[in-house]
């Protein structure tokens, strides 16, 4: 498998969704939206210093309205 | 020369049915190894492409009755059920190592073959020389072994899904419903087969009593407890591929987190077990479609969380996770190659 070289300087943050770890390459902005790579799931940054993300919400599918 | 830096000569017995045929594919485009053989009763003379079509160019073989079967270095056996077990007499001595993809050397005991199949098992002697042939579960017993059974296409779909939460003791019951593709009754057409019949039907065919059940019993039950569990079966419009939706009742309540942790402990490191389980995106879940041709098999799951039920989503194309494939990576373990080799193939998309 094909893999990225670990970047030093990242920041990681566990994603609450999955608790996979999430990496970051470079300082995000607070309200910047991130993807987890174990979940696929939207994380909205919500804190720089702590680095803390949320889930950002996210569209449903329901097909038996 | 050691063995794993020659060619190996492999032979397929019944090679002109489906699952003979993605072993003949597979092998066709494995490096370490040279087919020698590949017989067909009801073809003899025929050249294999005009059986296999997919296969034209790729090889000049032509089946031999299995009369003319040579001594190679891995003999594998995809005969219709019970003639395995009526022939590895004759079979066995002729090869260094045998994989069988029937049903006939899937079941330790032959108490649970003559109950699951209803007959007398032709040669019981040999039910304890073959390694259940589900690398995820049998890779160190694999390794070296002379002898490996096939995997039931539906017990592997539930087997992986649910052997992570059987490994955590987490199952009191498992409800598994699978929808099947028509590939799954083999090459010989039969009035189900008939297209007027199959073509677009929803056909419960084995809502109860399934033979797999007895493979999942086995490999889950008999080492990591018991726990009650129902299979039901439904035909659907597809050729090739099994969707598991396994319903479990846990033991007690989990998270999502603990799951995710279950999951991640029993299959980061296996090579054709997938977690897919995405928050966005078209494929969220396992979806055997795009599994058509790989020997992947993706796993996910879903917590209700009103009743604590733990939904365990499995997919496979039941011609390889579920026979063939499978088959070669039991191969590439028994003779000591890495365990990939020949199985790469990533699928297609959009298909």
């Amino acid at each position: 498998m094909n893999t990225q070289t670990p970047n030093p300087s990242a920041l990681i943050v566990e994603c609450p969704s999955c608790a996979d770890t999430v990496t970051l390459t470079r300082r995000p902005l607070c309200g910047e939206v991130v993807r987890c790579g174990g979940c696929a799931v939207e994380l909205e940054v919500v804190s720089i210093e702590p680095l803390r993300v949320e889930e950002a919400p996210q569209v449903q599918e329901d097909w038996g309205e | 020369m050691p063995e794993h830096k020659s060619r190996l000569r492999a032979s397929i017995i019944g090679a002109s049915g489906y699952g003979g045929g993605e072993v003949l594919r597979l092998l066709l485009n494995h490096p370490r190894v040279e087919v020698s053989q590949v017989t067909s009763r009801s073809q003899a003379g025929n050249f294999a492409h005009a059986v296999h079509p997919n296969l034209r160019g790729s090889t000049r073989l032509q089946f031999v009755r299995p009369e003319e079967i040579a001594p190679c270095d891995v003999l594998f056996l995809c005969q219709p059920h019970g003639e395995a077990a009526g022939s590895i007499d004759r079979y066995a001595p002729l090869a260094g190592r045998v994989i069988d993809l029937s049903a006939d050397f899937r079941l330790r005991s032959k108490a649970e073959y003559r109950a699951w199949y209803g007959e007398e098992h032709p040669s019981p002697a040999w039910l304890d020389r073959f390694v259940y042939g589900l690398p995820e579960l049998h890779r160190d017993q694999l390794r070296g072994c002379r002898f490996a059974s096939g995997v039931g296409c539906n017990a592997t779909a539930v087997n992986l899904a649910l052997y992570p939460l059987a490994r955590a003791g987490l199952i009191r019951s498992a409800v598994a419903d699978l929808k099947v593709g028509s590939s799954e009754a083999g090459s010989e057409p039969g009035p189900t087969s008939h297209h007027p019949e199959r073509s677009g039907s929803v056909r419960s065919f084995a809502p109860a009593g399934h033979r797999h059940e007895a493979e999942v019993r086995q490999e889950l039950m008999e080492p990591l407890g018991a726990f009650d569990l129902h299979l039901s079966i439904t035909a659907v419009e597809l050729v090739r591929g099994v969707l598991c939706t396994a319903h479990v009742f846990p033991t007690r309540a989990v998270d999502e987190k603990e799951v995710w942790r279950i999951f991640r402990e029993a299959y980061t490191q296996e090579p054709f077990v997938r977690i897919v389980k995405d928050r966005t995106g078209i494929h969220r879940y396992p979806e055997p479609k795009i599994l058509a041709g790989t020997n992947f098999c993706d796993v996910g799951f879903e917590i209700d969380p009103r009743s604590g039920r733990i939904v365990v989503l499995s997919a496979i194309d039941n011609l390889m996770k579920g026979a063939a494939g499978s088959a070669v990576q039991c191969m590439n373990l028994m003779c000591g190659f890495d365990e990939r080799e020949g199985l790469s193939f990533p699928g297609l998309h959009p298909v």
